[in-house]
C-alpha cells in the first residue's frame, strides 16, 4: 500500500537559515504521527511543505502517491500551475495554532466556504455537511455565531470542522492547543482523538506528551531541521536512544 | 507601629448595599454654558443681519438651475470616486505584487498624480487637443486601428471626469493598499490552505476585512471630492459652485448665493456621513 505521506531528502532554507536539513518521513494510511521537538527546530516549516504553503528547495513530497506542487519530467521537477496546487490542497486539511478563522463570516459560512468555492459543490449538499460536522465537534448550536463570540476551544473546534469540510485524505495540525487556556485544551484534544480513532491519517505537532502517548502510532523527535529519532510512543517517550531526545523530554514532561 | 490604612472597615448593615455617587464636575458645566452662549450669539448674527438675505436664499435654494448643478456635482463625485477607486484598487494590487515592474509602475503613478495639483491636471486634460490633435489606438510606434479627433472625444465633462478620477486613483491606491496590509497574514494563509481560488480569496476573504480600514478613509475622500469638484469651474462646467457664481454675477446677491451653495454642500455631506455610518457597521460585523 502506498504511504499517505512520503518525504524524501527535503531541504528548505530561508535566506541563509537552513531550516530543514534533509527530512525523510513516511506516514501510512490511517496512521497518526506526532512530531515533538524544541522551538525553531523546523516543525511548522515541515508541516507547511506538506501542503505546499512552503516550497521545498530540494527533495520531494508525495501525498497518496502524488508529487505535491510539481510534476516529474525525467529527473526534473516542474512546478504545477496554481490551479493544480489549489486542487491538491483541498485534499489536505490544515489546522493552525492561531486558528485563522474568517472573522467576518459566521461559523457556518467558515465551514461551507471551501467546499462551495474550492470544490464547487452544490449548496444543497454542503449545508447538511456543515451541520453534521458542527454537530460532530459539539457546536451544532453555534452555526450562526461569529468567531469572536466563541471561546478559544470552540474556535479551534470550528477550525477542525472547516478542515474536515473538504473531506481530506490527510489532516495536519500545527500546535492546535498551544494558544488555548489550559482548561480548554482537553475539549480540542478529544475531537482530535475521536478523528484518530475514526481512521483519519494525521500529522500532529504538539507539546502534549500525554496526548502523543495515547493517540500516536509513531512519534518523531525533531531537532535542528532533522528527524533525530522516530518510533512507537513507548520507545521514543519512555526509552529514547538519543541524548538530545532525552534532554528535550526532561524539559517538557 | 500603627498602620491605619490596613484597619478593617467598620461593619455595615448586612442588607444595605453601598450607594455609588458620581463626582460633581462644576468646570464641565461652566464650559457647557459658555459654548451655549457662543452658539446663541452665532445664530443671532446669522438670523438678524439682513445682509444674509434669507428670503433670497429660500428663493434660489431649489431653483431648477441650482438643483441641476447639484446633480452635476453629484455625478462628478460619483464618477470620480467610482472610477478612481476601481483604478486605485488595481494600482494597490499592482503595488503589493511581487512583480517588480508592476509595483514600480504603480509606485510611479501614485508619485506623479499626487505631486501635480488637481487644477493643473484638469487643464492638461482639457487642453489635450493642443498636444495630440488626434488620438489613435493601435500598436505602439506602429500602425493605428482607430483614430479620433481629440476635441470630439474629450469635451469638458470627459476632461473633468478623467482628471478627477485619475487624481483620485492615486489617493485611493494608497487607501486600498493600507487596507490590504491591515489584514492579518494568517487570513491569506488559511484561505490558501483551503484551496480557495485567488479571486475568491481576494473578494470574499481579504477585501471585506480590508474594508474596515478602507471605509473611514474613503469616506473622507468622498466628502472631500464633493467639495473638490468645485475646481472644475475653471472649465465652465455648471456644477454647484460655478452655477451660484453665474447667478450672483447676474444679480449681485453674493452672500445669499454663497449661502445657498454652503447649504447644499452641508446637505450632501450630511447624507454621505449617514451612509458611511451604516457601511462601516456592515463591514464591522463579527467584531463587537
Ligand atoms: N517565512 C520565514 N522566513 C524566515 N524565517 C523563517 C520563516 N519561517 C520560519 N522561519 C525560521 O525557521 C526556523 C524554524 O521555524 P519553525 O516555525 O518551522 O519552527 P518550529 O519548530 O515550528 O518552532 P515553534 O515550536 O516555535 O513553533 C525558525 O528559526 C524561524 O525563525
Ligand atoms: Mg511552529
Amino acid at each position: 500500500m502506498t504511504p499517505m505521506v512520503e518525504l524524501r531528502g527535503v531541504h528548505k532554507s530561508f535566506g541563509s537559515l537552513h531550516v530543514l536539513r534533509g527530512v525523510d518521513l513516511e506516514v501510512g494510511q490511517g496512521q497518526v504521527l506526532v512530531i515533538v521537538g524544541p522551538s525553531g527546530s523546523g516543525k511548522s516549516t515541515l508541516l507547511r511543505t506538506i501542503n505546499h504553503l512552503e516550497k521545498v528547495d530540494r527533495g520531494s513530497v508525495r501525498v497518496d502517491g502524488h508529487l505535491l506542487g510539481y510534476r516529474q519530467v525525467g529527473d526534473r521537477l516542474l512546478e504545477l500551475p496554481e490551479r493544480e496546487v489549489l486542487r491538491q490542497r483541498t485534499q489536505i486539511g490544515f489546522v493552525f495554532q492561531a486558528f485563522n478563522l474568517f472573522p467576518h463570516l459566521t461559523v457556518q459560512q467558515n465551514v461551507m466556504e471551501a467546499p462551495l468555492s474550492a470544490q464547487r459543490r452544490p449548496r444543497g449538499e454542503v449545508e447538511p455537511l456543515a451541520e453534521r460536522l458542527l454537530a460532530r465537534v459539539g457546536l451544532a448550536d453555534k452555526a450562526g455565531a461569529y468567531p469572536r463570540t466563541l471561546s478559544g476551544g470552540q474556535q479551534q473546534r470550528v477550525v477542525i470542522a472547516r478542515a474536515l469540510a473538504l473531506e481530506p485524505k490527510l489532516l495536519l495540525f500545527d500546535e492546535p492547543t498551544s494558544a488555548l487556556d489550559p482548561e480548554l485544551v482537553g475539549e480540542v484534544l478529544d475531537v482530535i482523538k475521536d478523528l484518530a480513532r475514526g481512521g483519519t491519517t494525521m500529522i500532529v505537532v504538539t507539546h502534549e506528551i500525554g496526548f502523543a502517548r495515547e493517540v500516536a502510532d509513531t512519534v518523531a523527535f525533531m531537532d535542528a531541521g532533522r528527524i533525530v529519532e522516530l518510533g512507537p510512543p513507548a520507545q521514543i517517550l519512555d526509552a529514547p536512544a538519543q541524548d538530545r531526545t532525552r534532554t528535550f523530554l526532561s524539559k517538557v514532561l | 507601629m500603627m498602620l491605619p490604612d490596613l484597619q478593617a472597615p467598620p461593619h455595615q448593615d448586612a442588607g444595605r448595599p453601598l450607594e455609588v455617587v458620581t463626582a460633581r464636575r462644576p468646570l464641565r458645566w461652566l464650559a457647557a454654558v459658555v459654548v451655549l452662549v457662543l452658539l446663541a450669539m452665532a445664530a443671532s448674527a446669522l438670523v438678524t443681519n439682513p445682509a444674509w438675505e434669507w428670503d433670497i436664499v429660500g428663493q434660489y435654494l431649489f431653483a431648477p438651475s441650482v438643483v441641476r448643478s447639484v446633480l452635476l456635482t453629484l455625478e462628478l463625485t460619483a464618477l470620480g470616486i467610482g472610477l478612481g477607486f476601481a483604478l486605485g484598487t488595481v494600482l494597490a494590487l499592482m503595488r503589493i505584487s511581487p512583480n517588480r515592474l508592476l509595483s514600480s509602475v504603480a509606485w510611479g503613478y501614485v508619485w506623479l498624480f499626487r505631486s501635480v495639483p488637481l487644477i493643473l491636471q484638469l487643464l492638461f486634460w482639457y487642453n489635450l487637443a493642443l498636444l495630440y490633435p488626434r488620438l489613435s489606438v493601435g500598436v505602439p510606434f506602429g500602425p493605428g486601428f482607430f483614430d479620433f479627433g481629440t476635441m470630439d472625444l474629450i469635451g469638458p465633462l470627459t476632461a473633468a471626469v478623467l482628471g478627477l478620477a485619475l487624481h483620485q486613483a492615486a489617493y485611493a491606491a494608497e487607501i486600498v493598499r493600507g487596507g490590504l496590509l491591515s489584514v492579518d497574514h494568517g487570513q491569506r494563509e488559511a484561505a490558501a490552505a483551503l484551496g480557495l481560488p485567488p479571486a475568491r480569496r481576494l473578494f470574499r476573504i481579504i477585501l471585506p476585512q480590508a474594508m474596515r480600514t478602507i471605509v473611514p478613509n474613503a469616506g473622507n475622500e468622498i466628502i472631500g471630492l464633493v467639495k473638490g469638484t468645485s475646481v472644475v469651474y475653471i472649465m465652465a462646467l455648471p456644477e454647484l459652485f460655478y452655477q451660484v457664481q453665474v447667478i450672483y454675477n447676474r444679480n449681485g446677491r453674493v452672500m445669499a448665493l454663497l449661502l445657498v451653495a454652503a447649504i447644499w454642500y452641508l446637505i450632501l455631506t450630511t447624507v454621505l456621513s449617514i451612509v458611511q455610518h451604516y457601511v462601516e457597521r456592515y463591514y464591522g460585523r463579527g467584531r463587537a
